[in-house]
């Protein structure tokens, strides 16, 4: 993970930063299934090695495929993010060990619907009956959200006219 | 050891690092786009790592186990992974209508003919 | 395009429908195991996006129409908030699912497997939605802002 981070950052071929990108988000749904969350495991391979790539490869073939060498020199923003990471670490320390059993997170509320959720619904999924049950109103908030992303890019994309420029040049985005 | 007890944070931590800086120090826009889905994964890690109990097995109640990983992050995440999908998808639609507009995709370019117009 | 599309073309065509039943596979036993609603959407519509990328968009867009896939996306939504609203007219609040059949773990069992269709259509269409705007050109003439 930490090597194919690194190439994502590095490399100024977008094509293979893109492909990159895929194996990142395989890795990534390897790590959430060893972590023992199988279902999103399974939507971030299907989305993030799948429709990201996708959309992202489509973007590809209209726009350019190679990133400028940056002007400014990376200095401010490295320190910017190693000082984020610095206040992050520093906060982590407080954090409960990987795995604890007995941590806050896992006292309250989860043991409450571990218990309830095959007596009052009748489906062994926790995570399908908590999404669609239990907090189903998120859920409808979500489906909106997808709704509104869809709409968002047919109303930028769909039939649009290529700009006419000052000066008469024909064609101004790439073909 | 201390140090690897909480290695899910330390590598939450690389990855929202790495991904802040590709935001912030590149100006290619599809990049910045890639390097805000690294952060965006790496939350998922922020996440759901706390959740998983070593022992316990995935959140699917069944007779033959007794402890579940907590089920709560996962809900979360899975709404966050597919609104993460449609704002890429909304981002990439702004970037092509950005290229057929000033012809690059690079802030640097966009700025400096922004600026002398 | 490629030249030698014939064993694309034959192993895409044999490949869609074990791939669409598995879509469907995931959607029915989101129950029992990993799965649900999302991840079906994302699998329908990642295969009809492998049909167009083999056979040509022109095709995807004969078999699937655009203003099909364009009504699925706020019909998804309709399903659920239809059923919550259903939940209302039976006397209870809104997306109540206990009053949907006859003992209270039924109802819920049946809100949420028509809540999850819901899901499918809309992740479904709204990501062949996205694909067909991105692979859409541009007219030539004046920009209409």
């Amino acid at each position: 993970m930490v090597a194919v981070t690194i190439g994502i950052v590095r490399l100024r071929n977008l094509f293979a930063v893109v492909m990159l990108g895929g194996i990142y988000s395989f890795l990534m749904a390897t790590i959430l299934y060893v972590l023992d969350a199988v279902d999103v495991s399974m939507t971030e391979a299907a989305v993030g090695a799948g429709m990201s790539t996708v959309l992202l490869l489509a973007t590809l073939a209209v726009t350019k495929v190679r990133e400028a060498t940056p002007v400014h020199p990376p200095a401010l923003p490295l320190a910017i993010a190693l000082l984020t990471g610095a206040a992050l670490v520093y906060a982590s320390v407080d954090l409960p060990p990987f795995g604890d059993p007995a941590g806050p997170g896992h006292r309250h509320v989860a043991p409450d619907y571990i218990a309830r959720v095959v007596p009052e619904t009748h489906i062994p999924n926790a995570v399908t009956s908590v999404l669609a049950s239990y907090r189903g109103y998120d859920t409808l908030g979500e489906t909106t959200v997808i709704f509104t992303a869809g709409i968002g890019v047919m109303a930028l994309l769909v039939g649009r006219r290529r700009p006419r420029r000052d000066g008469g040049t024909s064609g101004g985005g790439a073909a | 050891m201390e140090v690897l007890a909480n290695i899910n944070q330390w590598v939450t931590i690389f990855l929202m690092v790495s991904g802040l800086y590709i935001v912030v120090a590149r100006g290619n826009m599809v990049k910045k786009l890639i390097g805000l889905g690294v952060f965006q994964t790496s939350v998922y890690l922020l996440y759901i790592s706390p959740g998983k109990i070593i022992g316990g097995t995935a959140p699917i109640i069944s007779p033959d186990f007794t402890v579940y990983s907590n089920p709560l992050p996962h809900v979360l995440i899975l709404t966050a992974i597919v609104v993460g999908v449609a704002t890429l998808a909304v981002g990439l639609a702004l970037v092509v209508r950005i290229n057929e507009a000033y012809n690059s995709i690079e802030e640097d370019e966009i700025y400096v003919q922004e600026h002398d117009a | 395009m490629l030249h030698d599309t014939v064993i694309l073309r034959v192993v895409v065509k044999l490949l869609l429908p074990p791939i669409l039943l598995y879509a469907l596979y995931v959607q029915a036993h989101g129950e029992y195991g990993p799965g649900g609603g999302f991840q079906a959407g994302v699998i329908v519509a990642a295969a009809m996006i492998l049909y167009a990328l083999v056979f040509g968009v022109p095709e995807a867009r004969r078999v699937v129409p655009f203003g099909v896939v364009r009504a699925m996306v706020p019909l998804g939504v309709l399903v659920y908030g239809g059923v919550g609203v259903a939940g209302m007219l039976l006397g209870g609040h809104y997306l109540d699912y206990t009053l949907l059949a006859a003992t209270p773990p039924d109802g819920n069992h049946i809100g949420v497997v028509l809540v999850e269709i819901g899901v499918l259509i809309t992740v479904s269409g709204t990501m062949l939605t996205i694909f067909y705007s991105f692979s859409e050109k541009p007219a030539d003439g004046e920009e209409t802002d």
